[in-house]
């Protein structure tokens, strides 16, 4: 297990590299990586507006990221996050619209659950075809996005259209009564509330919890798991099921704080960044928090890219997948140095230390 | 014009069939030899998608659709021997660069493609095997590529390859044992990355189909998850080449249902027509898929199978 510090050195390595690897694309382009750099920062994190854009950005990359991070505990590569998050904001605005009316507490409440249960259902469904069926769980997820994809669309623009929605096929609205409002002092919805209270809830239940301590077992040496009796299809599906979701409620918040209805534009792609924002915490649910506003804040700037230099606005995927590859072949790094600064974990609460041994005062 | 009414659903999927599965066999093909020698390129969906820009592109340079076939499969092999050069590193998860080589890969097509989204490029050109039909339907439907062909026959050459040759036996080995591969003096990092580079080579060149020959023209939404469904078909095609050929058909099939259907008038589940190659991959793998036995004929150095 790699200690905290080591996990923050590398990963921050890794990001360098790949930033100075995207500064070369662009070098070879004819653009300045300064400039880029430059711009990427003012965009994402240099003004008070800024930050409001970045952390609005990342607030359903943090739920997202969870749906991978969590199932990651117990060894799973799922994939699903995209899928779950169209699901649960389908069933955020099915459940606002036929609440209307009702006290705004209980709508919301409704929308939540709601999306939370369609989205964890999902996700559970490719942990229990892996342990039921053997049906690999990293294929089977992706698969299951599509179909979600499919029947997002089928249902937006078919069975749950509204009929005044004419351009842009969408759910009945939900009503601006039900619509969330922001954190008092900020200008970011509270989506980006419930992704932190989310992911302290996830660390302490994985890192201080028996359930946790024995699905990371589940995830670490399947065979000690068997051999201790650990139900593990049980914990693996549960596990799913939580991080499906995390990926629900993104979608709710997709719905209830942004668009107020169901429609195309939820299949904006934060699954797949969320993907990302998992790896390069290294499914660290509490470092997620800061990784995603890390690159919340880059997808942020791309439009600024566009308007400034003339990039294409593809141009943050690529340096996405610079870094997420950059951070894989980063796994390679571990254990060959040796780091001794234990207090950079301490202060990103990323507990991982060995206790010290105690001198014991023997009196003579 | 003669009507041919529901009958029409039938021969569209078979038009369907012999056009939509040209990608699906190319990425099976080369997803057949990467996971034979023991790793799982899951990017294949990005070097489809980089193929299909780089064919186009090309293409529309030099004014030959052949060339940018070529260029399509080199951009794929280029990818590939990425991900190979990575997963050579110890500790690397090939699954993990995968989903990462899907995400660099598509970007960068988007990226650098965004240029080739207007033009038009020339591309290839069609062989009509409807010549002794009256029906029109029946005749476009018959309009198979040449690429197509190509396909065939490298299933054939390849489930051939696989058996026969000193070529075929080391991969293979290398993807059962790697220890047994070791004891016999190959390099097991290396016989990996040329079967992930030529992977990613018959990747490219599926992805080019898109771009060249139909739909034929280059756009972002072009790809819907090709590269990711041939992963799955590989896996119900047990690693073979030939079965690989059956199965793309039939996902070309399942592919052209949703269109079909449209043609004759059923609308109302479009979307939900659209995804039955997913459903049907998903309902593939629930089938033929076992807790307690690994599949027959999975190499053993596979990591889903560990």
């Amino acid at each position: 297990m790699a200690s905290a510090g080591e996990a923050f050195a590398i990963s921050l390595a890794a990001l360098a590299a790949a930033l100075a690897l995207f500064g070369v694309f662009m070098a070879a382009l004819g653009h300045s990586p300064l400039e880029v750099y430059s711009l990427i920062w003012r965009g994402g994190f240099a003004s008070g507006f800024a930050w409001q854009n970045t952390l609005t950005r990342a607030a359903p990359l943090i739920l997202t990221a969870l749906c991978v991070a969590i199932p990651a505990q117990a060894g799973l590569m799922v994939l699903g996050s995209e899928g779950a998050l169209v699901l649960g904001g389908l069933a955020a605005a099915v459940t606002g619209h036929a609440l209307a009316g009702s006290a705004p507490m209980t709508v919301k409440l409704a929308m939540a659950l709601g999306g939370m249960l369609a989205g964890g259902l999902w996700v559970a469904a490719a942990g229990a075809l892996r342990q039921y069926r053997g049906v690999n769980e990293t294929i089977s997820s992706l698969l299951l996005t599509y179909i979600a994809l499919a029947l997002f669309n089928h249902m937006v623009e078919g069975p749950l259209r509204d009929p005044a929605s004419l351009n842009k096929p969408s759910t009945h609205p939900i009503g601006q009564a039900s619509m969330l409002g922001s954190i008092p002092g900020f200008d970011v919805h509270w989506g980006l509330a419930f992704g932190v209270v989310f992911c302290a809830a996830m660390y302490v239940l994985v890192r201080h919890t028996t359930w946790g301590f024995a699905l990371r077992i589940v995830g670490g040496n399947p065979r000690a798991a068997q051999l201790a009796g650990l139900p593990a299809s049980r914990l693996i599906v549960l596990a799913c099921f939580l991080g499906g979701a995390a990926s629900g409620l993104a979608g709710m918040v997709e719905v209830g704080a942004v668009h107020g209805t169901a429609n195309a534009s939820l299949i904006a792609g934060y699954g797949y960044t969320g993907i990302l924002v998992a790896f390069i915490a290294r499914q660290n649910p509490i470092a997620i928090i800061p990784v995603a506003i890390l690159l919340g804040g880059i997808a942020v700037s791309g439009g600024m890219l566009q308007r400034r230099l003339d990039l294409p606005d593809a141009t943050v995927l690529v340096l996405q997948g610079i870094a997420f590859l950059t951070i894989l072949a980063s796994e390679t790094l571990y254990g060959r140095f040796r780091f001794n600064f234990r207090w950079v974990g301490f202060l990103f609460f990323m507990k991982d230390r060995e206790p010290k041994p105690r001198r014991v005062e023997v009196n003579p | 014009m003669t009507e041919l009414g529901w009958w029409g659903v039938p021969v569209a999927v078979l038009g369907g069939a012999l056009r939509v599965s040209t990608p699906f066999l190319f990425v099976s093909l080369g997803e057949a030899i990467t996971e034979r020698s023991g790793r799982i390129n899951l990017g294949l969906e990005g070097i489809l998608v980089m193929g299909a820009m780089s064919g186009y592109a090309v293409s529309y340079w030099s004014g030959n659709p052949w060339l940018g076939v070529l260029a399509a499969g080199g951009a794929g092999m280029l990818l590939g021997l990425l991900h190979g050069l990575i997963c050579n590193l110890p500790r690397v998860n090939d699954i993990a660069v995968g989903i990462g080589l899907m995400l660099f890969g598509t970007g960068l097509a988007f990226f650098l493609g965004k240029p080739f989204v207007q033009p038009k490029a020339p591309t290839l050109p069609s062989i009509p095997f409807g010549w002794w039909s009256d029906l029109p339907q029946l005749q476009s439907a018959l309009q198979v590529s040449p690429l197509f062909l190509i396909g065939l026959a490298l299933a054939l050459a390849l489930a051939w390859a696989f058996r026969n040759t000193r070529w075929g036996l080391v991969v293979r080995m290398v993807g059962d044992s790697s220890d047994a591969a070791r004891a016999m003096g190959y390099n097991v990092d290396v016989v990996r990355t040329l079967s992930t580079a030529a992977g990613g080579f018959l990747a490219g060149v599926g992805g080019s189909f898109l771009s060249l020959y139909y739909p034929g023209s280059w756009s972002e939404g072009l790809s819907s998850g090709q590269g990711l469904m041939a992963v799955a078909l590989v896996i119900f095609a047990r690693w073979n080449p030939l079965w690989c050929f059956f199965a793309a058909l039939l996902f070309g099939g399942a592919g052209s249902l949703g269109p079909a259907l449209q043609a004759v008038g059923v609308t109302s589940g479009y979307y939900l027509f659209n995804a039955a190659p997913y459903l049907l991959t998903l309902g593939i793998m629930i089938a033929t898929c076992s807790t307690r036995r690994t599949l027959a004929g999975a190499p053993g150095e596979l990591s889903i199978n560990r």
